[in-house]
């Protein structure tokens, strides 16, 4: 946004552009899960484009990221986000699209040190160079920092009237938000992206494990992964256990796709069952779904059992107790 | 003048938007296109997409869990 600003502020018509990948945090959470409905829906991206007055443009990489998260050649950072790999991903693309569209060069909002693995300062020029960049890629809150670039070197932009941020400090980039007037954005260092997510990259490497070490993936995978309580009992199979109301509804979706359960005889949630389980799998799997409804005490409960093909029975299951189901299962 | 049908159910924002962005590069000013989704993010999303790149609302409805955007093109 504050990058954006500054080389509007020269006069330069820019242009956002926002890669989905399928990991990113925001959109999706909020649309499945019931209580975040007091969170706004919108997309920063474009609320953030709305602002600017500049037009965006959304470009679904979803199937070319694939090869971004299974074989990052810089590695992988915390937990299973590429970040450099990312990057130059991402400003290879933006590359790509300016030269289709008719625009000169590329601005991103990076700042060196800001960020420990993708924005060092030996880094950023593996990005500008691994991307096919190169002085294409202009970072106006740390130019100053950086040799110059063409757009400067040309004078399409004011070198002087460029920043030389550097550091995790976020003060002086909030001291440039409110001087453009700017009381709202998105918070810093928010991490935007479910690969940074401990938890979430669990469930990427159990799914991967899963499938004989197969890292293909599609997007209802992806999707999933963000939905539920994920519990492993055997390597063969998985219960996905919707949380809430919200991502009951979200897991319907997916009747025609997983067997599913839920009990009848009191209120719970919505389970899908994912993988090749047995008749004794899915009697355990009934035991925890049983589990996480409101019969969780009684003696024996009712769980229907749906198959993808929609016939369905019903069993006569003790729920499990609190205390019985391993964590080891739980992803 | 054409009107367009998209059906983007069960896809959660931004592919609804995504999805609205690239029809809407293959229809012509004036055409309209009506957007039929389930994830209620897009009353906020698509009308944000359409007043960034100029394209008009024509009707927002909400029922029985769905959601329907009919835009017109703009230049």
């Amino acid at each position: 946004m504050l990058a954006a600003k500054t080389i509007m502020e020269q006069g330069v018509h820019v242009e956002g552009i926002n890669f989905f990948t399928g990991f990113c945090v925001e959109g999706h959470t909020h649309a499945i899960r019931a209580n975040d409905k007091a969170k706004p829906k919108r997309n920063n991206s474009l609320w953030v484009a709305e602002q600017l007055g500049m037009k965006l443009h959304i470009v679904d990489v979803i199937e070319e990221y694939k090869d971004v998260l299974i074989n990052p050649k810089h590695g992988y950072g915390a937990h299973m986000n590429p970040c450099l790999d990312c990057k130059i991903f991402m400003v290879n693309k933006a590359k790509q699209w300016i030269v289709e569209n008719g625009f000169d060069f590329i601005i991103t909002g990076e700042v060196i040190g800001q960020r420990p693995m993708s924005q060092r300062k030996a880094t950023m020029p593996i990005v500008a160079r691994e991307s096919g960049a190169d002085d294409l890629l202009l970072r106006p809150l740390c130019a100053k920092n950086l040799p110059a670039t063409l757009p400067e070197r040309e004078g399409w932009v004011d070198r002087e009237k460029l920043h030389d941020f550097s550091g995790r400090s976020r003060k002086p980039q909030m001291e440039m938000a409110e001087q453009f007037g700017f009381d709202e954005y998105a918070q810093p260092a928010g991490g935007c992206c479910f690969l940074t997510d401990a938890s979430y990259s669990s469930k990427l490497v159990d799914l991967w494990k899963a499938r004989d070490g197969d890292k293909q993936y599609d997007l209802d995978d992806v999707m999933l992964l963000k939905v539920g309580r994920h519990i492993r009992p055997e390597q063969n199979f998985k219960l996905i256990v919707a949380r809430e109301e919200g991502e009951g509804r979200f897991l319907q979706g997916y009747k025609k796709e997983f067997i599913t359960m839920n009990c009848t005889t009191h209120p719970g949630p919505l389970v899908l069952v994912d993988g090749s389980p047995s008749a004794e799998d899915l009697y355990l799997a009934a035991r925890i779904t049983a589990r996480y409804g409101q019969g969780r005490d009684a003696e024996q409960v009712d769980v229907n059992i749906m198959s993808k093909d929609g016939s369905e029975r019903t069993i006569q299951v003790k729920p499990f107790g609190t205390e019985e189901i391993p964590q080891a299962w739980f992803i | 003048m054409s009107r367009e049908l998209l059906n983007a159910r069960r896809l959660l924002c931004p592919l609804p938007v995504i999805r609205t962005q690239d029809k809407v590069k293959q229809l012509k000013m004036g055409d309209q296109l009506e957007v039929v989704c389930t994830d209620p993010g897009v009353m906020h999303d698509i009308p944000a997409w359409c007043r960034i790149n100029g394209h008009k609302v024509l009707e927002a409805i909400s029922g029985d869990g769905e959601y329907t955007i009919i835009l017109e093109v703009g230049e």
